[in-house]
């Protein structure tokens, strides 16, 4: 034994053990956003069960159980609960009750003493609604403008529900539809009018000019006004029927509770469902949350408008650092003049990889939103002044400041790329009577690109896991609408997006009710390190096969 | 280019003329080549370079002096006043002045001209004399006239903004908030001599002197008549204590609580009254100036601090302090570079701790109390100045002289607050018991003193990255040295994407299961984490042990080199047990909550603190440390090892010998970038501390540092204000430390790159 520590053994499992306990702790990390973030979308099955409060009176409830956790016996006294004085620890369980109309609390722990047996009733049911969070309880009756249409009794009570809530949706949808792109092209066109009136009188217009205008714009502004009435009339009438049906349920305490259907998004009974329900009810929740617009201050419903900006973004941005970022390395790499100036432009260019991002914030902020948009403003956007068009937090400003950030990424990486392009391959083409820009494009270049591809990636990688500078230059909780859409110009670089990593910052640290965005904010987390994943190991794959490929080039 | 000739004898060669087209032609293309990317290279790197001057001209101005440019000059006599002046004004819009005069005349002019607009004059009691004039805090604006039979008049200056043709236009006003009708201050009748005003929450108080020595409190409460709009007023006088030494009261002023009031006299010292509850009323402290006479004395915007000027030229800023007996104390706090004549008037800012001083040769002197700073001292004029006025905004000023000239000068003075002590040093703030560093650096209102001390950010910062860096460099580290040396290359294949993975994840995930995961799970587990601390390396030595006793069969299944994933069970069967026994523990030790043990042994804990950002921020900076150090050891020569290990020497023992003593330069570049990174990194911190600003390094508590207060202040900030260029100083500040350090580290590394070479 004394021998095998001699021999510093010890040290070498140590150090072993560090790389082990990195691993277990990335894959553990991975592995519990994985695990909360899906099992976010699988309908757990509702419990129903009695409890003891603090004061000693009984009562029903009926939820979701969220998690479990062993609390010394101390702690629950301290807070108030009638604990044996022989148990040392015990269990306590949060359970999800949802109907916040109700109860003022959505979620509550309770202690397992004093807990009643569980049961799974077959006919609780799980509502999604549009306001309020879900609800828990058990179907009464259904009715249509007041009047009761079907109750529970009869056999075709679910059928009904279903078919009903399928209506409403579908209106809803209609409704959406009208309110988001049809009223919104009225409304960007109005506003568009409002704009070259007033761009006109900044012109200084002569009367007769400015007299011919407002005749225009009378005749468009009239036009629009009709076609909004039209659209409002559409819209009214499909509100209407909206307001046709309502269900009347019980929640476990024994309330009754109406609630109308058109605030419903979808009826579950998680306790009667099969496994292979259960799934299709996962993968429709879980596309759901893809591509759905988010509710109820963002902690619930999907994240499309996250994705699609975070999407649109990095797009603008690849679209800036690519040109910048190659003619950048390619300069330095081969026509600089080598020597100690050179060196200190490479180690500053280098370290600006290692400055911390918000300072990029600070600088986006100063100089791109006040100093260079503001100048914007006022050269080209004057008609809208005071509120500032480009003089604010925005698409561009934060795609620009992310290309900043990552400009030197692309760089180093395309640089490594350039410097492994063995010379024989350059002096060759230099020897053919190449000039050097020919061997340039022609040969040295084209190599290199799949290294260039990598820089990108991990440049692409880098911005959509990046929030602190964003914070600063244009990502917001909820933009009113996204960055691209049809109405000219289509894509609105002024405008405030919403972002994936902002979003599990807002969601999880600044929405009123923490435990009910927990889940999304897992869900949105797994979404976000997916994508990033994915594309670091595609980089990765591209630098290992491209070493392969000109370690034998060079030999 | 690689097409094959055609068969035809006719050649493809173009002639001599077009050769030399086209060799122009490629000739151009080359240079275009050359020059286009030349200049978006350097446009690249100077666009880089921007940054730092850019932030640098943002934070510029924070050092800049104040600067004062006269502009116009007339004489008091055009504004149409007839007494002398006794009081001057400048309105917001730095158009109207106001000149208060003896005669009971309110006299508003054009500020740039003189030119006289409205005026309005105080009716005294029939037959009295004017004989003092009491002013309060600019903000409220109360100018009250005491008379010679022991009466006085409240008066308020007032505007009322109106915007005809959309052009703005300023109507002055003058209030009476006790009514029209004079009060008698005193029942006997004296004259007052001296006299101070201020509103409190609960009405006006007014302290006068009188010929006679004596002292008067008088509080005064107001109701308007609603149909007549009348204004009546109650009030209650009371006599304070007189002078010792049968001083005479040279000035008095009252704070905006009602309860201290302080008076110079003329025997160079200045007495407190504790007046709070004005029955009860007295002298708590009577302090010499060690400054010579007062000549000038008034409370700063928010009455917590007053500034005084003397015969001598001095001027310093007096605090009222609080000692352990809740007794307050009025005391000398800072001294600021000394006018050269004897001080004449003293006016405060409007909503800043900065005041205005002349003297009676004609010298102004700018300062500021908080920052300690000296702005401007320049003689203006040639006669003594008598009154000076500063703008709300503090653009513009009046000063009126000896000689019943006025004065109009621009004044540049935007950021007075800042100076180098009232940054990095302690600060004596109004209302604290000692000199402190506090970050706090905007709040509601307009008498908020804002207190920017960066320690406590960098301090935090500090504590943020040094919790961080004690969790990542041994991990760091020994995973380096353990992948470079040890690992098989197929285990090494896995392990280095998988740290890679790592160093991609988005700190904002990292924050945000620190904040809403491991925060919690970490206080309802704490024994499990110095039980895991403890065992986990006794429990990988001990397996490496165990391993190192089984039988040969069962070894030779796994070669060397795969320590790591052979120790992988043992290390997750360590981790469940801690964490399951962890609530036993508790019970056992810790009387059921670990926590709440700690705070009875007087250590404060927080949710969200030091612990949590260490272990979250550790876990981004290990990759960092991890692939920089890994490779330091990976590139260690071969030949150097392969010798130490024919001459007899154990893998360790290679190791400490010579690969460590090799590659320890590009270690400590390693450290030093995982340094960098910590230091700025901000989502983490954001989201897994409390973001209070406190100065301690307890590993229980949160910090707030320099990202994260960027990240949570510069949003809300006005542009171009004092707090957004302190924001811009901070990412400065960072900038300029991780940029340090990240260059240190590559130099470093590049040294050993070349001396690897050389080996």
């Amino acid at each position: 034994m004394k021998d095998w520590f001699k021999s510093g053994a010890p040290w070498i499992w140590l150090n072993g053990g560090a790389v082990a306990l990195c691993i277990v702790m990335v894959v553990g990390l991975l592995g519990l956003i994985a695990i909360r973030g899906f099992g976010h979308f699988w309908p757990a099955d509702v419990l129903q069960t009695t409890i003891i409060d603090k004061n000693g009176n009984e009562h029903r409830i009926l939820g979701e159980e969220v998690r479990s956790e062993v609390i010394p016996s101390a702690v629950a006294r301290d807070g108030g609960y009638q604990v044996p004085d022989d148990v040392e620890l015990v269990t306590r369980y949060l359970i999800k009750q949802g109907n916040r109309d109700v109860s003022a609390r959505d979620f509550n722990w309770y202690l397992e003493t004093g807990m009643g047996e569980w049961e799974y009733p077959a006919d609780a049911m799980v509502i999604e609604r549009r306001e309020w969070g879900n609800f828990y309880g058990f179907p009464l009756e259904l009715k249509e403008n007041g009047e009761t249409l079907v109750t529970t009794s009869s056999p075709e009570f679910w059928q009904e529900l279903s078919e009903r809530v399928e209506r409403s949706v579908e209106l809803h949808h209609e409704i959406n539809h009208i309110e988001k792109v049809d009223i919104g092209r009225i409304n960007h066109s109005l506003e568009r009018i409002r704009l070259e009136r007033r761009r006109l009188q900044l012109q200084g217009a002569d009367s007769a000019t400015m007299a011919e205008a407002e005749a225009q714009f009378a005749e468009r502004r009239a036009e629009l006004d009709a076609q909004y009435q039209q659209v409002k009339a559409e819209r009214d009438a499909l509100y209407e029927q909206l307001e046709r049906d309502a269900l009347v349920a019980r929640v476990a305490s024994g309330t009754q509770v109406t609630i109308a259907l058109h605030n419903i998004v979808r009826v579950t009974r998680p306790n009667d469902m099969g496994v292979f329900a259960k799934l299709g009810q996962y993968l429709e929740r879980f596309w759901e949350f893809l591509t759905d617009e988010p509710r109820e201050a963002n902690t619930e419903g999907g994240i499309f408008p996250a994705i699609f900006g975070t999407v649109t973004m990095v797009m603008v941005m690849s679209i800036i650092v690519t040109p910048f970022g190659v003619l950048a390395a390619i300069y330095l790499r081969e026509y600089a003049k080598q020597g100690p100036v050179l060196r200190l432009i490479r180690i500053s260019v280098y370290n600006l990889a290692g400055v911390p991002s918000i300072v990029y914030g600070v600088f986006g902020l100063g100089f791109f939103v006040y100093f260079l948009g503001g100048s914007i403003d006022e050269l080209f956007y004057p008609e809208s002044l005071p509120a500032p068009t480009f003089g604010t937090p925005g698409l561009f400003w934060a795609s620009l400041t992310l290309a900043l950030l990552t400009l030197p990424v692309v760089i180093v990486s395309t640089e490594e790329g350039l410097s492994r392009i063995p010379t024989t391959i350059r002096q060759g083409s230099l020897a053919l009577g190449a000039t050097k820009a020919e061997t340039l494009w022609k040969v040295v270049v084209p190599l290199a690109t799949p290294a260039m591809m990598t820089g990108l990636i991990l440049a692409i990688a880098r911005a959509a896991g990046e929030v602190a500078p964003l914070m600063l230059v244009g990502v917001v909780k909820l933009a009113p609408s996204l960055p691209i859409d049809g109405n000219y110009p289509y894509l609105h670089l002024d405008q405030k997006i919403m972002h994936l990593g902002f979003h599990i910052y807002d969601v999880g640290f600044q929405s009123p009710n923490v435990e009910a965005a927990r889940p999304l904010v897992y869900a949105t987390a797994l979404t976000l390190v997916l994508l990033i994943i994915v594309l670091n190991l595609t980089a990765i794959r591209i630098r290992n096969s491209l070493r392969e490929k000109y370690r034998s080039a060079s030999d | 280019m690689s097409e094959a000739p055609p068969a035809t004898a006719e050649s493809l060669m173009p002639d001599a003329q077009e050769r030399a087209r086209l060799r122009r032609v490629r000739r151009l293309k080359d240079r275009f080549s050359r020059w286009g990317v030349a200049s978006a290279g350097l446009a690249v790197v100077g666009a880089l370079g921007l940054i730092f001057f850019y932030l640098f001209s943002e934070v510029a101005p924070l050092l800049k002096d104040a600067d004062v440019e006269p502009t116009q000059n007339y004489s008091i006599a055009r504004t149409g006043v007839t007494a002398p002046t006794r009081h001057l004004v400048l309105e917001r819009y730095e158009q109207l002045g106001a000149s208060v005069t003896e005669a009971g005349e309110v006299q508003f002019f054009a500020a740039d001209s003189g030119e006289p607009l409205t005026d309005f004059t105080v009716q005294g009691p029939d037959g009295a004399g004017f004989s003092a004039l009491g002013v309060s805090t600019p903000i409220e604006a109360l100018v009250a006239f005491g008379y010679d039979a022991g009466q006085v008049v409240l008066t308020q200056l007032s505007y009322q903004l109106s915007y005809p043709n959309d052009t703005r236009k300023i109507t002055p006003e003058l209030l009476y908030p006790l009514g029209r009708e004079p009060i008698a201050l005193d029942e006997r009748g004296q004259p007052l001599t001296v006299l101070a005003v201020q509103a409190t929450a609960r009405g006006h108080v007014l302290a006068a002197a009188t010929q006679d020595k004596r002292l008067l409190l008088g509080s005064y409460t107001s109701r308007e008549n609603l149909m007549t709009g009348e204004v009546t007023s109650t009030g209650r006088v009371f006599e304070l204590p007189p002078l010792p030494n049968g001083a005479e009261a040279r000035f008095i002023q009252i704070d905006r609580t009602a309860s201290h009031l302080v008076v110079a006299d003329d025997q160079a010292r200045l007495h407190l009254y504790a007046v709070s509850t004005p029955a009860e009323a007295r002298l708590t402290e009577s302090v010499p100036t060690e400054r010579g006479q007062v000549t000038a004395m008034t409370y700063l915007v928010g009455t917590g601090s007053l500034a005084i000027g003397t015969d001598s030229g001095s001027v310093s800023q007096w605090l009222l302090v609080r000692d352990e007996k809740n007794v307050y104390h009025v005391q000398p706090v800072r001294d600021f570079d000394a006018l050269a004549g004897s001080v004449t008037t003293i006016t405060p800012e409007y909503a800043r701790r900065g005041f205005l001083v002349g003297d009676d040769q004609g010298n102004l002197g700018i300062y500021h109390g908080t920052a300690a700073r000296t702005l401007l001292t320049q003689q203006v004029d040639n006669a003594a100045l008598s009154h000076l006025a500063i703008s709300p905004i503090n653009g513009k000023m009046l000063m009126l002289n000896s000689r019943d000239e006025v004065q109009v000068a621009d004044v540049w003075n935007e950021h007075p607050e800042i100076s180098f002590s009232s940054l990095w040093q302690k600060v004596w703030y109004e209302g604290r018991a000692e000199p402190e560093y506090v970050w706090q650096a905007s709040s509601g209102g307009d008498e908020f003193e804002s207190k920017m001390s960066l320690v406590p950010l960098s301090l935090g910062t500090l504590k943020a990255a040094l919790f961080a860096m004690l969790f990542a460099i041994p991990l760091g580290i020994m995973g380096a040295l353990y992948t470079a040396y040890f690992m098989t290359p197929k285990m090494r294949g896995l392990v280095k994407p998988t740290i890679e993975i790592m160093e991609a994840l988005p700190t904002v995930i990292l924050g945000f299961l620190a904040g809403l995961w491991l925060a919690p799970f970490l206080e309802n587990h704490l024994p499990a984490i110095f039980s895991i601390l403890i065992f986990m390396p006794l429990m990988m030595v001990a397996a490496g042990f165990a391993w190192s006793r089984l039988p040969q069969v069962v070894r030779s299944h796994i070669p060397e080199g795969w320590e790591a994933a052979i120790l992988i069970p043992p290390i997750l069967l360590t981790g469940w047990v801690c964490i399951a026994l962890s609530p036993q523990v508790e019970v056992w030790f810790f009387d059921g909550s670990m926590r709440q043990w700690f705070t009875d042994n007087g250590i404060n804990y927080d949710q969200r603190n030091a612990l949590v950002v260490g272990i979250a921020m550790g876990f981004a900076v290990i990759p960092t440390i991890f692939s920089i150090a890994e490779d330091a050891v990976f590139n260690v020569p071969r030949h150097l090892t392969q010798g130490s290990l024919a001459l007899g020497a154990t893998r360790w023992q290679t190791v400490m010998g010579v690969v460590l003593p090799t590659a320890s330069p590009g270690i400590f570049s390693a450290v030093m970038m995982g340094f960098g990174r910590a230091v700025g990194e901000t989502m983490i911190v954001l989201m897994a501390t409390g973001n209070s600003p406190v100065v301690n390094f307890n590993i229980f508590e949160g910090m707030r540092t320099l990202s994260a207060n960027i990240a949570v202040e510069l949003p809300e900030t006005a542009v171009d204000s004092t707090h957004f260029r302190v924001l811009f100083l901070a990412a400065l500040v960072l900038l300029a430390l991780t940029f340090i350090v990240n260059t240190c580290a590559e130099i470093i590394r590049q040294r050993l790159r070349k001396r690897y070479s050389n080996l």
